[in-house]
């Protein structure tokens, strides 16, 4: 547990030396998501209604941006191998990696939503259901993304087989993060897609950990 | 239980391979010119969807093997992973180009299909919506292990990477039925209540034995292919060729 929360410590004190990093995924998410105002139209009542798509869409995106980043630093400079030889099991430290990922891109746009969800003209109960479902959804995303990080370490265009890998595998996530907002919206209520949201969170924080450390023992050998 | 990793080694499977791949491939042909002929002369005009119906005959057989394909990609993949036999990663390797054709025969029959029935070429129907995800999976695949250089490590991570697939092809498609079912309830469906004619199931049943004998002689054609490839340093694939 001790190195755990070492890798985790590790993992933000590297992140905080580089803010640049962390915020540019953030400036991203707001770009993005003030772009489509813009093609679209100013019209409030449209506006209200796609924005959680778009918001979660964007969210998905700019968590997908950090991705690349999550382990190709520690594989080039041999802390992976270091790790994976260490006495702690690798899927704990891959999890606590994944942890850092997550309160490194996923938490700071949780709390960033509530921003441009107001500038979407979402009311206020909507916009509590949308942090509330990014702030599940988020992790489900960075323990998703992680898989296809480590599959795709070292590999030649990286980057570009990361998001067609991963972005099919986001899909679930994405349908029950927006459609909690929606069900909200039209009065139905958010409550089923938010514990279908937490039902996936828990299978993959269970299994994701695991496979990831799987794809990344490949991936070193 | 020995009888079946003998044939897990390369050099034995390759003539195994050679063997059995031709008759696959004339059951294949002759199941499809049946399937065809019962399809296009035999089975009754439909009174709704009059001679468009027809391409179910494809449609369907199609959408089937696009899904069995992964599947059974999944299982080489889990035989590779618990007893690290060679031929297994060389056989997921070997289904995923003719999955992905499947799944790509599959939209796009659905869309002509589509197009006078609904009078639209595509829905976001859940099927066509999960079938379209589906490719992306298999794009996914190829994608992933055409770009690692080493044939072990495409096998493994391609492997593992068909696995999740697997664990999260039933998410997917419940997640785009709820989805569906959410924003826009009164959507076409594919589902005919009435029910089939004899003849008609019959072609599609055979039709799809056909794609079954397809796939699995392309895929022993296509391991043939694959293990002369990695194994062109040993001795006796250079004897084969000389």
């Amino acid at each position: 547990m001790n190195s755990f929360f070492a890798v985790v410590q590790r993992d933000l004190r590297l992140a905080m030396r580089r803010k640049s990093e962390v915020l540019t995924a953030l400036f991203f998410f707001v770009v993005v998501a003030s772009l489509f105002p813009l093609g679209i139209g100013p019209e409030p009542g449209v506006l209200r209604k796609i924005a959680p798509g778009i918001l979660w869409v964007g969210a998905l995106l700019a968590s997908l941006l950090s991705l690349g980043r999550l382990f190709s630093a520690d594989f080039q400079d041999g802390t992976l191998e270091q790790m994976a030889l260490s006495s702690t099991p690798l899927p704990v430290l891959v999890g606590a990696k994944i942890l850092a990922h997550w309160l490194l891109s996923g938490l700071p746009l949780a709390l960033l939503a509530p921003l441009l969800a107001v500038q979407f003209d979402l009311d206020g109960d909507a916009m509590e259901v949308l942090v509330l479902t990014l702030l599940v959804g988020t992790p489900l995303l960075s323990l998703i993304g992680a898989v296809g990080a480590a599959l795709t370490l070292g590999v030649r265009g990286g980057e570009v087989l990361l998001s067609l890998l991963v972005l099919p595998l986001y899909i679930p996530a994405l349908v029950f993060g927006a459609g909690a907002v929606e069900a909200q919206v039209s009065g139905i209520g958010y409550a089923a897609h938010v514990s279908i949201l937490m039902a996936m969170l828990v299978m993959a924080a269970f299994f994701g950990p695991w496979m990831c450390a799987a794809a990344l023992r490949v991936s070193l050998e | 239980m020995l009888k079946i990793f003998h044939w897990a080694a390369p050099q034995t499977f390759y003539p195994l391979a050679g063997k059995l791949w031709r008759p696959f491939a004339v059951l294949a042909a002759v199941l499809a010119l049946v399937a065809l002929y019962l399809g296009f002369f035999v089975a009754p005009t439909d009174f709704q969807q009059g001679e468009g119906y027809r391409i179910i005959f494809v449609h369907v057989p199609a959408s089937w093997m696009s899904m069995v394909i992964y599947l059974a990609m999944a299982f080489w993949a889990f035989l590779g992973f618990t007893f690290n036999t060679r031929i297994s990663g060389m056989m997921t390797q070997a289904l995923a180009p003719t999955g992905a054709l499947f799944t790509f025969l599959s939209l796009w029959t659905g869309a002509l299909w589509g197009k006078p029935m609904w009078g639209t070429w595509w829905v976001w129907d859940a099927r066509l919506t999960s079938e379209l995800i589906l490719f992306f999976l298999y794009m996914g695949y190829i994608a992933l292990t055409s770009a690692i250089d080493d044939p072990r490590r495409a096998d493994k991570a391609g492997g593992l990477l068909a696995l999740v697939g697997a664990v999260n092809v039933p998410i997917i498609y419940f997640s785009v039925t709820w989805w569906n079912t959410l924003h826009q309830g009164a959507s076409v469906s594919v589902t005919k209540g009435s029910s089939m004619a004899q003849t008609m199931l019959w072609a599609m049943l055979l039709m799809a034995l056909a794609f079954w004998a397809y796939t699995i002689a392309m895929a022993l054609y296509r391991v043939r292919s694959i293990i002369l490839e990695r194994e062109r340093h040993t001795r006796w694939a250079q004897e084969l060729a000389a």
